[in-house]
């Protein structure tokens, strides 16, 4: 970090005392200083600096004791939909939406997966027809698996705008206004009989031409900027050595000398093990990330944890015996903030099945590393010349 | 060569490791890897293991005199390269990649750690240098944080006893042999007058011995708390780095057997294009990336002293597990061709295995990590 930075940094602490200005305005300070997103164009939250010196950037405000947004509400946001406004955006989209994202004015939500569109996304049918006069688009279709669609003001959006060409062909991305008439959201109960994610059903929604990222049938190519974000968001962090789910293992471990017994402490072992070397990994590629753009990488941290996560949490079950019978609460609710951390064994254990499923099947994520980093063939692929409409379903 | 990657700071610091590799890493690993792409072909290496000799002695010559790697963490003045504990990982990559049958694990870990903890100035340049060739006469199997070894006993100080399964005590000018005196002492000793004969072992391009002392005099190194720190900083040492070897291994397995699944066609079509190959694959390479940050993070825990023990057994409990999955698959892929001598799969599987029991086998290791951890 040079000096220059190092000094915008030292100036914008000394201008908004951290412990006494309001989060939004700190946070919008810090955008239009240049200091949110510093590899990001000037004017739009960033100085053009390289993306590696961010991290000391992040470092430097949080040593200050800088505030920052909640990544469970603004995760989406900051971590999907920011780089693909940047990367797609028209310069009015990036010049409304990137400011009130950052300081956490607005939430964000991510209309993507449909009923009939799960890991084969490019299937999605949800419609999009431009009306000749006014050039705006009308928006038909339902979404699902939607975290924080109840609590968002805008959505990124993926929609059918040409069923007559292959689908990968025939999709637009646009920003949809979630407070628009027409969007309908309902939540969805998991398994754990919560209801983090939301089903969503847009009926004639309108949405102006000017809020479409990309061009018309470019929606897959603007798609992919968000997804390799997503999985990078969801297994790239850095973690202490228990940190994770294993920490609470670990703990309930060493608070219970009475549930010992030697394969319980092998398979303990096991895992610590495991979850050291995912640790280490995701170090690793943090250390080499901070320089690049995320990559297939993200891919393997993601799969790592998925299968950590969910091996841990049934081993806490098996370890705390008839304690394990029991469940904290199924009456239905939806989680403000939800986290594995904090919840009940029995909540860990099956909230950790989602991790295999959601941003990512596992099964797809292995098949994304074998066909991008090992250069293994693509599937056979059968929907490939096929217009969307004549698609098997 | 300079250390370009080393760091100074605390003893407890998980924070701080450096995982990455630094440019003077990658060009050691270049040149190590050119010269064993020229000196040590599969077929020569296969060759090796049914000869009268089983090391390759030109090859060591040339890692010595070529490229003067056998010294790399020894200090310049005693004629080493100055360099660090993450240097020689990088080469032991290079090494298992190939399974070289060269004697570097015992003469520039384990033999080199243990003099230099013990600060000594007249073994260790011959050693650096690669004039002559040492090892640690221990079982191969003996792992970190045990007892005192007491094969071999002083008497009138003259050492007796046998040590079995000693790994490259073949190629060794000079033994290191823990031994216990009369009164329960630990000593360390440096020998030159052993008798070692060959065994027939699983791995062959690292044969082990059995090395016989009969009323041997020996030079006294150190002895007790000297003695077994000595033997801590060799056995944690080589159990860390033991892991880059490993990962050598399992990145050779990995990388010929995603091109042999490119190249083999059945049913009409590459076999690398089946899911069930494909994503046995994928798995593999999660394994063999966290493997690198797993052996990266030991290499760097012995260069700053920071948890040595610790990350040692990690390595081992890890790596072991992983380089023999890798090597396991890389047999099962290749099919038919996978099971026979002329394919090198089978050396890779016999040196993934012997390394996992060597310095202990991964149950041991966890048995650390639990006793460090308080697990």
């Amino acid at each position: 970090m040079d000096a220059e930075l190092s000094r915008a940094i030292r100036d914008l602490i000394d201008e908004h005392d951290p412990a006494t200005t309001p989060v939004a305005d700190f946070l919008g300070a810090r955008f239009d200083a240049g200091l949110a997103w510093v590899h990001f164009p000037e004017g739009l939250g960033g100085r053009s600096a390289p993306r590696s010196v961010q991290q000391e950037v992040n470092d430097a405000f949080a040593a200050a004791g800088a505030p920052t947004l909640d990544i469970g509400r603004h995760g989406i946001g900051l971590g999907m939909a920011a780089p693909t406004l940047l990367a797609h955006g028209s310069d009015e989209v990036r010049r409304r939406f990137l400011r009130p994202l950052w300081t956490g004015e607005e939430i964000w939500c991510q209309l993507f997966s449909e009923p009939g569109a799960g890991s084969d996304l490019a299937a999605l049918g949800t419609r999009a027809v431009q009306e000749p006069d006014s050039g705006d688009w009308i928006v038909d279709g339902q979404k699902v698996w939607t975290s924080l669609a109840h609590e968002a003001d805008w959505a990124i959006l993926v929609t059918r705008t040409d069923p007559d060409v292959p689908k990968h062909r025939g999709m637009t991305y646009f920003v949809c206004d979630m407070h628009a008439p027409g969007v309908e959201v309902r939540p969805l109960r998991q398994a754990t009989g919560e209801a983090e994610f939301n089903e969503v059903f847009l009926t004639g929604v309108r949405i102006p031409d000017a809020h479409r990222l990309g061009e018309v049938g470019d929606g897959w190519r603007v798609a992919q900027t968000t997804l390799m974000n997503e999985r990078v968001a969801i297994g790239g962090h850095a973690e202490p050595r228990e940190g994770g789910m294993i920490g609470v293992l670990a703990r309930t471990w060493r608070e219970h000398p009475e549930l010992h017994t030697p394969a319980l402490q092998d398979a303990l072992l096991r895992l610590w093990v495991d979850a050291e070397a995912a640790r280490l990994t995701s170090e690793r590629l943090r250390q080499q990330l901070a320089a690049g753009q995320p990559g297939p990488e993200g891919s393997a941290a993601k799969l790592a944890f998925a299968r950590l996560n969910q091996q841990i949490s049934g081993l806490e079950l098996e370890l705390l015996g008839a304690e394990g019978l029991e469940y904290h609460d199924w009456t239905f609710r939806r989680p403000a903030n939800p986290s594995m951390l904090e919840g009940s064994p029995g909540y860990r254990y099956l909230r950790a099945k989602g991790n295999s499923i959601e941003g990512g099947t596992s099964e797809i994520l292995r098949g994304i590393i074998a066909e991008r980093v090992l250069g293994l063939p693509q599937e056979i692929r059968v929907d490939k010349d096929v217009a969307w409409k004549d698609l098997p379903r | 060569m300079n250390a370009t990657t080393t760091t100074d700071q605390g003893s407890t610091d998980q924070g701080g490791a450096d995982l990455g590799y630094s440019e003077v890493e990658e060009e050691l690993r270049a040149n190590v890897r050119a010269l064993l792409a020229d000196r040590a072909p599969a077929n020569a290496t296969l060759a090796r293991t049914e000869a009268e000799q089983t090391t390759d002695t030109a090859l060591w010559r040339a890692l010595a005199g070529e490229l003067g790697v056998t010294g790399l963490p020894v200090p310049e003045e005693l004629g080493g390269a100055g360099a660090s504990w993450r240097e020689t990982a990088v080469v032991l990559e290079e090494l298992g990649r190939a399974v070289a049958p060269v004697p570097f694990f015992g003469s520039c870990v384990l033999a080199t750690a243990a003099l230099l903890a013990l600060g000594e100035r007249k073994i260790l340049p011959q050693l650096a240098s690669g004039e002559a060739v040492g090892t640690l006469a221990v079982p191969f199997a003996v792992a970190p944080g045990g007892a005192f070894p007491a094969d071999v006993r002083v008497s009138g100080g003259l050492l007796s006893g046998t040590v079995r399964h000693v790994a490259d005590a073949l190629a060794a000018d000079v033994l290191l042999v823990p031994a216990v005196a009369a009164d329960g002492t630990a000593e360390l000793y440096a020998v030159t007058g052993a008798a070692v004969e060959p065994m027939v072992s699983l791995d062959m391009t690292r044969q082990l011995a059995v090395v016989t002392l009969e009323e041997v005099e020996g030079i006294l190194l150190a002895s007790g708390a000297d003695a077994a720190t000595a033997l801590d900083a060799a056995l944690e040492t080589g159990a860390a780095l033991l892991a880059s070897e490993q990962l050598g291994v399992a990145e050779w397995a990995l990388t010929t057997t995603v091109a042999y699944a490119k190249e083999r066609h059945q049913f009409g079509r590459p076999i690398g294009g089946f899911q069930a190959v494909k994503h046995r694959l994928a798995d593999l390479w999660v394994l063999v990336t966290q493997l690198r940050a797993v052996a990266r993070a030991g290499a760097d825990a012995v260069d700053r002293d920071a948890e040595r023990a610790l990350y040692a057994a990690l390595a081992q409990a890890f790596a072991s597990g992983a380089a023999v999955t890798a090597a396991e698959e890389a047999v099962q892929l290749h099919g038919g061709i996978g099971f026979t001598w002329e394919h090198p799969a089978h050396l890779y599987l016999k040196r993934a295995k012997s390394a996992s029991l060597a310095l202990g086998a991964a149950d041991r290791h966890r048995a650390r990590i639990a006793s460090l951890t308080h697990l």
